[in-house]
């Protein structure tokens, strides 16, 4: 699915990853934690093409395709998908209006039909009622006048609608209550298929206490230094990132 | 229709509308009696006699043209205006057809005017359109060349005809209204128009009746070297309600048209005026050659208690845009409002906003302006809310927003208040932005491409106008944005 290779980038000027590797394989589920600033978000934003971040070495690899030489939208229409740590507020546009636009830019990219409306409604509306959220999300212009949980709510749902294969959750947790942060990782975790992978990048141990990972990874300074279980996300937790820095 | 099947439809119209960059530019290709270039006492006597007018009306223009020949060209707008020639414009232009006896039904409409605007998406026959029927006066140069739905308009006491035949068939009503809210003398434009107008829409609704279809003017610039003056009075009756529409589109040419017109809008008690306005004159190339000079005065007389006008105007086309749709708030509670979208790409340049002239108690009025400025253009919002010593309790709220597209336009905003009553409660919002990187990689990262994405944010920035318009309006609208953003992203 995702080969990360020796990848070095810089967001803005600053180089910020130092020879990262990950390799992630069709259904799993990787969780990245670090302490602030280590470059979990710039991995993120390399992956979906934010031009803010370049990378100036190494290699990422995705479904045999190189993800670097892509454009942001066409990595989309590929299944790439990020989940914002701060989802944008676009005023006037409808969510439903926005996700259709997307959902059928994306069915262009990959040469299908536009879906007609009373489908694409009839989908949605099943979408919405899986993930157990209200449907004014949906005549709401996009993110304008969400709480914190609502947009981070409105991600999961159009991942949920845009069904991806790589879906790249950026902090999708912090700042949730735990009714909320449940309604996230349950979004999440009906979404898990053999097929679709996910990063989770995270500062805490305990989304994934309700995602279940298959690896933890540690990322500090721009580089992965620790990999392993669950049980690293619980040892993190007890005893801080402190002692994996030097 | 649900909204999202009006979204679809909307879309597939938007696609077909916005394929073509400026897709109304043709030429009809239909003999035309145009007068030369040239205004003098004689050229007024020439138009006046041509439309067969009593003596007060051919009275009125050269009062009128007397007058322009003292006034100064405005030049307070933040527009870069070069000077006209008014010697080298014809003052008259009418398909050869119309020339001498007016066609008496639609039938006799020559065909190739038909077809100019089926073309523009116009249908002159009275087949009922999917989205409502919609009446039409269409004003091809100089003169109208039919106006649909008359008969059926008659039934309810409606009059809905050119303004040269209301000179004719109802000179009580036209004299008792026309200059009542734009004097002869208001400003340049007004009176050269005074002068020399030729046609434009004349409509009335009785008292108590609300009109039962939307009536809608087409205006079409066909002759070269020619400029269009059309003059529209619509009055509306105590009780009544009536919403009109008017298009305008014009052939593309290396030469600067001309085009003043003067609308007067007179509203009695609990009456309610819908003025919709979706402006797309030929705006030039984009080095800035040619386009049509748009110097329009616009007004409404809310004169009865309760009465309403509403504006709303999507302005995309002309080289030079020099608008200011207001109202006078006479009557007791009576209220105004101005809603707008104005975009200018490459080198056009629209100086726009509106008056609100608060005199009557409780009077109360609604400034929502949203303009966008792309490529090379200057796009100026020019507003005045003015509380009489009279109005008791009026209250206006203003929101003027801007949105910057490329690094080389400019967006300004000129807002004046005055208020002589300590009563008054004014509230002005104003906002500049551009759309974001964030927006836009938002947009990006859901596979939405770079021109879909710019589409989609200033469709929303207009919303809160778009919603004003009938739905076919705001189709249109929208349209034509999408055409005028292209080449928006270098």
């Amino acid at each position: 699915m995702l080969e990360i290779k020796d990848i070095y980038a810089k967001a803005g000027d600053k180089e910020i990853l130092k020879n990262l590797n990950l390799s992630v394989k069709p259904g799993e589920v990787h969780a990245i934690m670090g302490p602030n600033g280590s470059g979990k978000s710039t991995m993120g934003n390399l992956l979906a093409g934010m031009p803010h971040v370049t990378a100036t070495s190494g290699s990422v690899t995705y479904q045999g395709k190189d993800l670097l030489q892509m454009e942001p939208e066409d990595r989309a229409a590929e299944g790439v998908f990020l989940a914002f740590q701060y989802p944008v507020e676009i005023p006037g546009v409808n969510n439903m209006y926005f996700l259709r636009t997307a959902y059928n830019a994306q069915r262009k990219h990959r040469g299908e039909e536009n879906l007609d409306s009373a489908s694409f409604l009839r989908m949605v509306k099943e979408k919405i009622k899986q993930l157990h959220m209200s449907d004014d999300l949906l005549k709401r212009p996009v993110n304008v006048g969400f709480s914190g949980g609502e947009k981070k709510r409105n991600e999961v749902f159009q991942m949920a609608v845009l069904e991806p294969n790589l879906a790249i959750m950026d902090e999708t947790d912090s700042g949730l209550d735990i009714d909320a942060l449940r309604v996230v990782a349950d979004g999440v975790n009906q979404l898990r298929s053999p097929d679709r992978s996910f990063v989770i990048i995270t500062h805490y141990q305990r989304l994934l206490d309700y995602i279940e990972p298959d690896f933890v990874h540690v990322l500090v300074d721009g580089q992965i230094v620790k990999s392993g279980t669950k049980k690293l996300a619980l040892e993190l937790e007890e005893q801080g990132y402190g002692w994996l820095e030097d | 229709m649900s909204e999202l099947n009006t979204n679809v439809v909307e879309n597939q119209l938007v696609k077909e509308r916005a394929s073509q960059r400026y897709k109304d530019g043709f030429v009809t290709d239909i003999e035309s009696v145009t007068i030369p270039p040239g205004l003098n006492e004689d050229t007024i006597r020439l138009i006046s006699k041509k439309k067969k007018e009593p003596e007060w009306l051919l009275e009125y223009r050269l009062n009128a043209y007397r007058h322009w020949l003292t006034m100064p060209t405005p030049d307070w707008a933040k527009l870069n205006v070069p000077e006209i020639d008014f010697q080298a414009i014809s003052y008259y232009s009418s398909p050869q057809t119309k020339a001498e006896n007016a066609p008496k039904s639609l039938d006799e409409v020559d065909p190739r005017i038909l077809e100019t605007y089926e073309k523009l998406g116009v249908p002159l026959h009275e087949r009922e359109r999917l989205a409502g029927v919609v009446a039409v006066d269409a004003v091809f140069d100089s003169v109208s060349v039919g106006t649909t739905f008359r008969k059926e308009l008659a039934e309810v006491g409606v009059i809905f005809c050119s303004f040269s035949e209301a000179v004719q068939d109802h000179p009580e009503i036209v004299k008792k209204y026309l200059s009542t809210v734009v004097s002869a003398r208001d400003n340049y434009f007004a009176a050269l128009n005074a002068a020399v107008f030729s046609d434009g829409s004349f409509v009335y609704i009785p008292e108590g009746v609300r009109c039962p279809m939307e009536l809608s003017t087409y205006f079409r610039i066909n002759a070269n070297h020619t400029g269009q003056f059309e003059r529209t009075l619509i009055v509306a009756e105590a009780g009544s309600h009536v919403s009109y529409l008017e298009g305008c589109t014009a052939p593309m040419r290396d030469e600067n048209q001309l085009h003043a017109a003067v609308v007067e809008l007179v509203a009695m008690d609990d009456a309610t005026i819908k003025y919709s306005t979706v402006q797309n004159w030929y705006p030039g190339d984009e080095n800035g050659k040619g386009g049509i000079y748009n110097f329009v005065t616009k007004r409404g007389n809310c004169l009865g208690r309760n009465s309403k006008i509403s504006w709303t105007q999507v302005e995309t086309g002309s080289a030079i845009t020099w608008k200011y749709p207001s109202c006078i708030l006479r009557g007791d509670n009576s209220s105004g409002e101005f809603y707008s979208v104005a975009l200018t790409n490459n080198y056009q340049q629209a100086d726009t906003g509106t008056k609100m002239i608060h005199i009557g108690e409780n009077t109360k009025s609604t400034i929502i302006s949203k303009g966008i400025s792309v490529g090379k253009s200057q796009n100026s919002y020019r507003g005045i809310v003015r509380v009489a010593k009279s109005a008791d309790n009026a209250r206006n709220f203003s929101q003027c927003d801007s949105l910057l597209i490329g690094k080389e336009c400019g967006a300004h905003t000129f807002p004046y208040t005055e208020s002589a009553n300590m009563t008054a409660t004014l509230e002005h919002e104003a906002t500049t932005s551009k759309i974001s990187d964030d927006q836009m990689n938002y947009c990006l990262q859901r596979g939405i491409p770079e021109e879909e994405a710019i589409s989609l944010i200033v469709d929303g920035f207009c919303k809160q106008v778009f919603k004003e318009l009938p739905m076919e309006f705001a189709v249109e609208a929208k349209a034509l944005l999408d055409v005028s953003l292209e080449g928006a992203i270098g």
